[in-house]
């Protein structure tokens, strides 16, 4: 099929764990498919990435200039572009980020490629890779299969798969930069931190969480209720933050925090993609939904299938009397 | 300031079941209530806000049945002045890129300073259509975001990264922005709006319309092709607390209590 090309994703001197993860599962495609394993970092100053990347692969591309300090879509997109009709890869892989989702659907249209986004997994069906995404928040998934020739590109969703240890050495090509000024409609300002709050759920013991099965911000009363009751500070999903429940820094999931509390009470909340990988470290896990697919209940060590209502007046009450 | 937003109507799965059809390749969706896809609907709010502090005009394009004149007339009602509705079968829906070449050939038949939709819908989650939009048009794009300023000829959008951080860019107009739910208080439809949504100009047109050839936007030209849908299978380890409401409250209780685990 030809090399698997992976992005490297980094931002403010940190390489993202999705770069590993893909480069992992792109390991795992080239020993079946022959090809190579290319990393393809962009940027500036990141010499010690090319490092790192290439005990995950069997080279690095290396896009060493001062025009990548910061990433930007429009020249992401068109030193791929070179790359890609350079090398001409037969899969390339970038992550289902914020940053992937910025860039990749214009190189798709850019370049005409086959492209499927947010992948969860890669199979082989007569010999052919199809590869797999979900519909309607994780509760059907799909098969596809790619009609054209290579290259094929794809989002590929961070935490599906868990970045292998390194074991290459890949060798380390330095390629000129495609841009030699900067280009474009499009310029970076500068990184805002995310606003803190009163309560660091990141440190919290007990949390418990609210989703959109709440209904209505009067139906806070009950979260707080029990949350009192277990000494618990409240978080939630995007849902609940959206709607003004609760303020921002108190979502979990990719774009809130990540928290690995003792317990996590999960109420009405479904479990999108985003909203449990920032919660399935924690050690202990009820999820009270009362849609039995709820994607939550995939993570969950006890699960309470039942109109939250009904059930969460009794276990606060329950709770208060066996606490004293 | 000339804004187009483009929205979708989606099924709302979030507490139903879902099951593929006969088909293997679609699900039913007979029993499913659509709505406005949500981030959809905060673009809607977002480019009213901007027609209310700047001027211009809003013009609401959507690909969809008839079903989703529904929402299209509500989108009117909060403050678009007119709206497209492109219903042709012909159209591979499945494919995000084909989506964004249908709005693209509406869009750039007319000025525009602006165009916003949805960064992710509900149904699909491709998080593609905007971006691939951008591309079609030829104009630049910011994707995720929850923070929009309008300046003169340019925007300051503020990308929302992972754990929160956001990333500003400055964009030149015209552009694509793709907005992130949580960027603003999307309003209820005032009843004189919903009133006047009513005399609003909306239009229905095909491919042939916006001339595009069947070729251009049908499955066979799609270099993806959707083999099956199933449902997956989900391994939980989840001890399933049985019983009636409180029953189940009380067993959750003590296992809380009296395992140690509060």
């Amino acid at each position: 099929m030809g090399d698997v090309f992976v992005l490297a994703e980094h931002r403010q001197g940190v390489l993202r764990e999705v770069t590993l993860e893909m480069l992992t599962r792109a390991s795992g495609l080239v020993e079946k498919l022959g090809g190579e394993t290319v990393a393809v970092l962009i940027g500036s100053g990141v010499d010690s990435f090319a490092e790192k990347l290439a005990g995950y692969s069997d080279k690095v591309l290396f896009v060493d200039d001062p025009l990548f300090t910061d990433y930007n879509s429009e020249k992401y997109q068109k030193v791929l572009a070179e790359l890609i009709k350079k090398y001409n890869p037969g899969l390339v892989m970038i992550g289902h980020t914020t940053q992937g989702v910025d860039l990749a659907p214009a190189l798709a249209v850019e370049m005409n490629l086959p492209f499927v986004t947010d992948v969860i997994d890669l199979e082989f069906v007569d010999g052919k890779l199809q590869p797999v995404r979900q519909y309607y928040q994780g509760k059907v998934n799909a098969n596809f299969a790619f009609k054209a020739e290579p290259p094929y590109l794809i989002t590929f969703r961070e935490a599906t798969v868990e970045a292998a240890e390194p074991s290459r050495q890949g060798k380390i090509e330095k390629v000129e930069s495609p841009l030699k000024e900067e280009i474009g409609y499009r310029r970076f300002i500068e990184y805002v931190e995310a606003e803190v709050g009163d309560v660091d759920i990141t440190q919290s013991e007990i949390l418990v969480a609210v989703g959109r099965g709440i209904k209505e911000e009067k139906n806070m009363a009950l979260i707080e209720e029990l949350a009192k009751a277990v000494k618990a500070d409240i978080c939630g999903s995007r849902a609940a933050t959206d709607a003004g429940w609760l303020s921002h820094d108190r979502q979990v999931g990719t774009s809130g925090k990540t928290v690995k509390p003792k317990l996590y009470i999960a109420i009405g909340i479904s479990g999108a993609f985003q909203h449990l990988a920032g919660m399935k470290g924690a050690k202990t896990i009820v999820a009270i939904n009362k849609d039995p697919d709820a994607p939550i209940f995939s993570v969950a060590d006890f699960a309470i299938v039942d109109d939250l209502f009904k059930v969460l007046p009794k276990l606060t009450e329950k709770l208060k009397e066996l606490r004293g | 300031m000339k804004t187009f937003v483009c929205i979708k109507r989606v099924p709302d799965t979030s507490e139903a079941e879902v099951k593929v059809d006969v088909t293997g390749k679609d699900v039913d969706s007979s029993r499913f209530s659509f709505d406005i896809n949500d981030a959809d609907n905060y673009a809607v709010e977002e480019a009213v806000l901007i027609k209310e502090a700047k001027g211009g005009t809003v013009q609401v394009v959507c690909m969809g049945p008839q079903e989703a004149d529904v929402m299209i007339r509500m989108a009117l009602a909060k403050g678009g002045d007119n709206a497209i509705r492109i219903d042709d079968p012909r159209i591979n829906v499945l494919d995000p890129l084909k989506v964004a070449r249908v709005l693209a050939s509406v869009i750039k038949s007319q000025e525009f300073d602006l165009v916003l939709t949805g960064c992710i819908a509900n149904d699909d989650g491709s998080m593609a259509v905007g971006v691939a939009l951008a591309e079609e048009l030829g104009v630049p794009h910011a994707a995720m975001v929850k923070k929009l300023v309008v300046e003169d000829g340019k925007v300051k959008a503020y990308r929302e990264l992972e754990g929160g951080i956001a990333e500003v860019v400055e964009i030149t107009l015209p552009a694509v922005i793709t907005i992130q739910t949580g960027i603003n208080e999307p309003r209820y439809a005032p009843i004189r709006g919903i009133r006047e949504a009513q005399k609003k100009e909306l239009k229905v047109l095909k491919i042939d319309d916006l001339g595009l050839a069947e070729n251009e936007v049908n499955a066979a030209s799609s270099l993806v092709e959707l083999q099956k849908l199933y449902i997956p299978v989900v391994v939980s380890k989840a001890e399933v607390i049985e019983g009636a409401p409180e029953e189940k409250a009380e067993i959750m209780a003590a296992k809380l209590v009296k395992g140690g685990l509060l």
